[in-house]
């Protein structure tokens, strides 16, 4: 743009005449054409945002987000908080986001450990666990997530016996498997669990506190102490120790009782056939990517790591991962956000999630477009916020390496 | 599945802002000018709409359109159907992309406000609740805790929580976009109860089920389900003559004119008859339609009786009684207003 300043600019003439005023001025027509497609644009939108409110009205079609504070009278299947018919739409919005967020939570964490382990088994020197983890990377991302998840579903649904029938898992302990889920004894409304919340917080504080100042002594002299059976023994021992003094606290233990089991904690049939379906799936695709991030790295650099003298897991623990991070974050996050968004497939499986709550209000309030807005923006954020984190977290590990 | 979802729901938005007012014209000359019907269906509910081994769309909803192309195009086959679920069948009403919707459809009063128009009710359902025999229930009041299986989309939804709520009973729903997976899940024990039109629970138990005598259909009726074809709202010709379509057929039971017996019932004497099959009077050119348009109805798929029988009732697998869809003659609901 300052080159074609230049060329219009006449020796002599005065300068600021034509930038004003001059259609000749490129710089000046450039920033007419913006101005133009700018208002085109806006045009556009408030044309089809107006016609498809004319439209709307004409049909008499309510719109508006002010149903969102109308009683739903919907019972929601499972949910984080207390829900009930009488919760108002946008409750039983929030109920379904929970849903959502759960399911693709627990689904990250999860696809994200096996898939790091099935990269790394490609990798291996074993024949059998390479073959192995090559297999099953090839069959799983091949086949449609929905046909997976109605896999997992008629497994579960099919496989397992009904609640009448269901034996403990292990004679003489509460845990149940049925086609209605997983049933489990849940800790129950009693101040010992508050203070084993108390102490396992304290623990997971010292620990953090305690591998700090660690971290600093062996930079210094070079001597460092064992973590791992320090970092346990702070977690897990300090809140077990405590309910082993105080006798245990009370227990909510599903009973058998008219339809179902009454009591504890379920992990139903649904989450289950979610969860399993997004984490193996999710998980053959980041074996892939980690496999690729490990290759990256120069085979130099483990070389020179074993020169050093690194066994072969810590070489890949301080040398390899490190630098693989690099590349396997930015489309790892990718694989998150499919995560995420692949969790609205729960609608044919009857898993409430966002989508599935949404869709229920559409169909009794009629409010399709805020309904689908609604879901929109959800994502949206929810992939926004994703990928911020995760952008954070490569320009943190960038950052290392050099 | 998800991809037909945001289909619909993309339909919406897309033509509702762009087409809305493209569809203004009467629907009949659209119909005419085409030579087709367009007609929503459900994708699979026997004795309602379901297609056969040969693709056949077979059921009453389906014969509903039938009866309608007969009369309008003057042949019962030219007809578009297009299967929909139950969250897009409104919207496809709604925006034109379909003339008539002959798919269970709940009257009510929200649906009729917004948008739509009713033509008279074809069948009259209720919502009702089937439990495997071996559970040993009767009666729906003793389901407390039970886990119900039901079909996204629906007011079967609404229902079922306000009849619980009503009777201080608490359940868990299992809730299910497809009604193949919803049955798939009942059958698998998942539920305890499946709840649906009981029609349509019926044809489940009767095509569906491994073994239909292990299955019970509770007493109770849950709500009011007047079952029948939708038009868009804006267009009252159009309206009037799926309206009076319906009528025709209904009339023809109380005449006694079937399929097989119109062409002679052609010469009958009395009045009402005449003016019905266009002998007499000018009934169809009323509609915009000629004289014969209720003879052509009843002569591609019988009268109302007949439909009822083949599609539903004791000629089909369904066996379903006549019940509320007698004729008022017999102690039902079935009335046609007089045409004259």
């Amino acid at each position: 743009m300052q080159l074609s300043d230049k060329t219009v600019n006449k020796p002599g003439a005065p300068r600021a005449r034509h930038l004003t005023l001059s259609l000749n001025n490129p710089t000046i027509r450039a920033i007419l054409w913006q101005i133009g497609l700018g208002l085109v644009v806006i045009l556009a939108g408030w044309y089809l945002a107006g016609n498809t409110m004319a439209n709307l009205a004409r049909l008499s079609i309510a719109s508006g987000f002010g149903f969102l504070d109308r009683e739903s009278g919907v019972q929601i299947g499972e949910s984080l908080i207390a829900t009930g018919p009488r919760d108002s739409y946008g409750d039983i919005f929030i109920v379904g986001l929970l849903n959502t967020l759960k399911v693709s939570g627990v689904g990250i964490v999860l696809a994200t450990i096996l898939g790091v382990l099935l990269g790394m088994a490609r990798l291996s020197s074993n024949w059998l666990v390479a073959r192995f983890a090559a297999t099953y990377v090839e069959a799983v991302r091949n086949v449609p997530l929905l046909l997976q998840l109605f896999i997992w579903y008629a497994l579960l649904t099919e496989g397992l016996p009904g609640p009448r029938q269901a034996e403990p898992l292990i004679p003489g302990v509460d845990i149940f498997l049925s086609n209605r889920g997983l049933k489990f004894p849940a800790p129950a409304d009693d101040p010992v669990w508050a203070w084993v919340a108390v102490l396992f917080a304290v623990g997971v504080l010292a620990t953090l506190a305690i591998s700090a100042w660690n971290r600093k002594r062996q930079l210094s002299t070079g001597q460092r102490l064992p973590m791992t059976p320090i970092g346990l023994g702070l977690i897990l021992g300090l809140p077990l120790a405590f309910l082993a003094l105080s006798g245990g606290g009370a227990m909510d233990v599903p009973v058998l009782q008219g339809f179902n089991f009454r009591g504890g904690m379920t992990l139903s049939p649904e989450f289950a056939a979610l969860l399993f379906g997004l984490t193996l799936y999710t998980a053959a695709f980041i074996g892939e990517i980690v496999r690729s991030g490990i290759l990256a790295v120069p085979k130099g650099q483990t070389e020179a790591a074993t020169a050093l003298g690194l066994s072969r897991s810590t070489a890949m623990r301080l040398v390899i991962l490190p630098q693989a991070l690099r590349v396997i974050i930015p489309p790892t996050t990718s694989q998150f956000l499919n995560l995420t968004k692949n969790s609205s497939l729960a609608v044919a499986i009857g898993y409430p999630d966002f989508v599935a709550v949404a869709n229920t209000a559409i169909n009794q309030t009629g409010q399709a477009v805020e309904g689908v807005l609604s879901i929109m923006i959800v994502y949206l954020v929810i992939s926004l916020a994703l990928s911020a984190f995760m952008n954070w977290y490569n320009r943190r590990v960038a950052l290392v390496e050099r | 599945m998800q991809l037909r979802l945001w289909g619909a729901a993309l339909a919406v938005t897309c033509l509702t802002a762009i087409t809305g007012t493209a569809q203004a014209g009467p629907t009949l000359d659209a119909i005419k000018g085409r030579g087709q019907l367009f007609c929503g269906v459900n994708a699979g509910l026997p004795g309602f709409s379901n297609p056969d081994s040969q693709g056949k769309w077979t059921g009453l909803d389906a014969d509903t359109c039938r009866a309608v192309a007969a009369a309008v195009l003057g042949d019962a086959n030219k007809i578009r159907f297009t299967p929909l679920s139950a969250q897009q069948r409104l919207t496809a009403v709604q925006t034109g992309e379909i003339d008539l919707l002959a798919r269970n459809t709940t009257w009510t009063l929200t649906r009729d406000a917004q948008g739509l128009n009713f033509a008279p009710t074809t069948y009259f359902d209720g919502q009702g609740l089937m439990v495997p025999k071996s559970l040993g229930v009767t009666s729906a009041k003793q389901l407390d805790g039970a886990t119900v299986c039901v079909q996204m989309g629906t007011t079967t939804e609404l229902n079922l929580s306000d009849w619980f709520r009503t009777h201080n009973l608490s359940f868990k729903p299992v809730v299910i976009e497809a009604l193949d997976e919803v049955n798939a899940a009942y059958f698998a024990g998942r539920c305890d109860v499946m709840t649906a039109d009981i029609s349509a629970l019926a044809g489940t138990r009767a095509t569906v089920a491994p073994k239909p005598d292990d299955h019970l259909i509770l007493p109770e009726v849950l709500s009011k389900e007047p079952l029948g074809p939708v038009v868009r709202h804006g267009d009252d010709q159009w309206r009037d003559i799926v309206t009076w379509t319906i009528y025709a057929l209904i009339e023809a039971e109380e005449k006694g004119i079937t399929a097989a017996n119109v062409d002679e019932k052609l010469k009958d004497a009395d009045p009402v008859v005449q003016r019905l099959l266009g002998v007499q009077g000018d009934m169809g050119p009323l509609l915009g339609l000629d004289k014969q348009w209720a003879y052509r109805a009843i002569k591609a798929v019988g009268n109302y009786g007949e439909i009822f029988n083949r599609n539903v009732g004791k000629g089909s697998p369904l066996k379903l009684d006549r019940g509320l869809n007698a004729l008022w003659t017999n102690g039902g609901l079935m009335y046609a207003p007089p045409i004259r």
